[in-house]
């Protein structure tokens, strides 16, 4: 018998994927968050692919779960606190500051990551929360653009997003051309790629709740992001997540911010639709 | 570096001699030394090193860390408030930086 | 047949990865430096068992961040109480985590912190006295490691 390297290795790639794991606990009652109710189960619309859209908390082991139950024990509030002191820090031309236009977070803000991505007139298709903070920045402060997973951008979709926290994601895919955005999502999620030939379908729907060795996947959903992920040992953006399964399967990452990101993350929200927004979550 | 605020969590009030729990919470990357970059070159060690908490400038609890303490180390501890005051809290950095915060108390 | 080490590894590799959490601890720790700093703390005193409590994690999901806690028995007047508890990693590059001081102003000697683990291993907790007593406490966590990154 010859055995091949590539042969070997093949059949470990796909014993990452048959080790299933201990099966997981019901939602005996409802997580809660500084009094807000947090749904991570919920059952999904007539055509939706999954028989219960299930939120990444329920994959996490307790530990995990009491750090991001806790807001102060949740590392991700360091970057919160930073977004909030921005909201109201006067930068560029123009003099302002978020506060400037929109007031109080508190109120403005509410619902605002709910319904992301959200289309724009003027882009001529969806933008992501990191966008529209950056059309903010640029065309009414007259400051510059923050980067996609800098500290500033970080601690601001963080803190916009915290003002939805326990609201339902709910993307409108009736404005603007949003179906076919979520149409190019669709396929972009199903569409096997990279050397190790793998669509997100293959992890995220045909295997959540099984090991990937040491890893119990979830069903990819984006309702905590960003989120403070203990691998990143800091914030990270749901886009810096794409890119990682993408160098996972060996495939070529698209770029933050890319039609096919945005496309990708316009699909998701549909996916995990009615399930809270967690951000800022904790992920492993 | 640390540019956020640390983060520290005490009661308000409490009752003479009552042991309460104090939480602290702070943005450190707590850079181990073991790390290399990209171009294999090791990344030097920069963390946290000591911790203290004093109540009305007397030091009610220490931590030495190494370099096995996690990215923004977070601390839970005990402290016996015999009366009012404030507790001060200090971490300091292996570049000789100094955070420090506080918070008041009062025995009721 | 001919399997070349570098196929038989990758074999063991993956029978490794499907038993999953069931790695066997590797000889990795440095004992004699594990024992060098139960030494310097204990300095030299033969330490109990009991009195002091470590808690951790079976299994940790991340060897980035996995608490700790630490809980000692003890009065904590200025007579007798607990000066100080070393935190070691036994299977860590280097086996010191921290070293909490408690005073009788502690009020308790307890505390929790987050640490990281280099691999499944043993964490030990080292409780000092102020009349001279010594105690371990020792827990065996799990790592799990080579998950799916990004």
């Amino acid at each position: 018998m010859r055995t091949h390297r590539g042969t070997i290795l093949a059949a470990c790639a796909v014993g990452l994927l048959v080790t299933s794991g201990p099966a997981m606990a019901d939602q005996d009652e409802m997580p809660s968050i500084d009094g807000v109710k947090i749904v991570t189960r919920v059952a999904p619309p007539e055509g939706h692919p999954l028989t219960e859209i299930i939120s990444g908390f329920e994959f996490r082991t307790k530990e995990t779960q009491d750090l991001e139950l806790d807001d102060f024990t949740n590392p991700g509030f360091l970057m919160v606190e930073q977004g909030e002191e921005a909201w109201s820090t006067v930068e560029g031309s123009a003099e302002k500051s978020c506060e400037s236009c929109h007031g109080d977070a508190a109120e403005s803000m509410k619902g605002v990551r709910a319904a992301m991505p959200k289309w724009s007139e003027a882009a001529g298709k969806p933008q992501t929360l990191e966008q529209h903070i950056n059309s903010c920045r640029t065309e009414r402060m007259g400051a510059d653009a923050w980067k996609w997973e800098s500290d500033q951008m970080l601690g601001m979709t963080a803190y916009v997003g915290l003002q939805s926290r326990g609201m339902p994601v709910g993307v409108d895919l009736k404005q603007g051309d949003m179906q076919s955005w979520w149409e190019k999502g669709k396929e972009f999620y199903y569409t096997r790629v990279g050397q190790l030939d793998m669509a997100c379908a293959n992890c995220h729907e045909n295997n959540y709740g099984n090991y990937i060795r040491a890893d119990k996947l979830s069903q990819g959903n984006s309702n905590g992001f960003p989120t403070y992920r203990l691998k990143w040992q800091k914030m990270g953006s749901l886009h810096r997540r794409f890119k990682g399964c993408m160098d996972n399967i060996r495939a070529d990452a698209y770029k933050r911010g890319s039609d096919e990101f945005i496309a990708l993350e316009t699909y998701l929200a549909w996916r995990g639709q009615g399930l809270s927004v967690e951000t800022p979550s904790v992920r492993n | 570096m640390s540019t956020s605020k640390p983060r520290v969590k005490v009661p308000k009030t409490a009752s003479k001699d009552e042991v309460i729990q104090i939480k602290t919470l702070i943005s450190h990357t707590m850079e181990s030394g073991q790390r290399k970059d990209s171009d294999g070159k090791p990344i030097p060690r920069k963390i946290i090193n000591k911790f203290k908490c004093e109540f009305n400038g007397k030091t009610v609890f220490e931590c030495d860390m190494e370099p096995a303490i996690s990215a923004n180390p977070y601390l839970e501890f005990s402290a016996k408030v015999p009366e009012s005051g404030t507790f001060t809290f200090t971490w300091v950095d292996d570049d000789g930086s100094v955070y420090s915060t506080d918070a008041k108390i009062a025995v009721e | 047949m001919t399997i070349t080490r570098r196929q038989a590894l990758a074999l063991g590799a993956g029978a490794a990865v499907l038993t999953a959490a069931g790695l066997p601890s590797l000889a990795f720790a440095d004992d004699a430096k594990v024992q060098a700093a139960i030494d310097a703390f204990s300095g030299g005193a033969a330490p109990e068992t009991g009195t002091v409590s470590l808690t951790a994690p079976e299994i940790a999901e991340n060897g980035n961040t996995v608490p700790i806690g630490v809980s000692v028995e003890s009065p904590m007047t200025e007579a007798d109480h607990v000066t100080a508890v070393i935190l070691l990693a036994a299977g860590n590059p280097q086996p010191g985590v921290a070293t909490f001081h408690f005073s009788p102003m502690s009020g308790a000697a307890e505390a929790t912190t987050r640490m990281r683990l280099a691999k499944t291993q043993d964490v030990i907790a080292l409780a000092k006295t102020s009349t001279g007593k010594v105690y371990m406490d020792r827990k065996s966590v799990k790592v799990t490691i080579g998950g799916c990154g990004g």
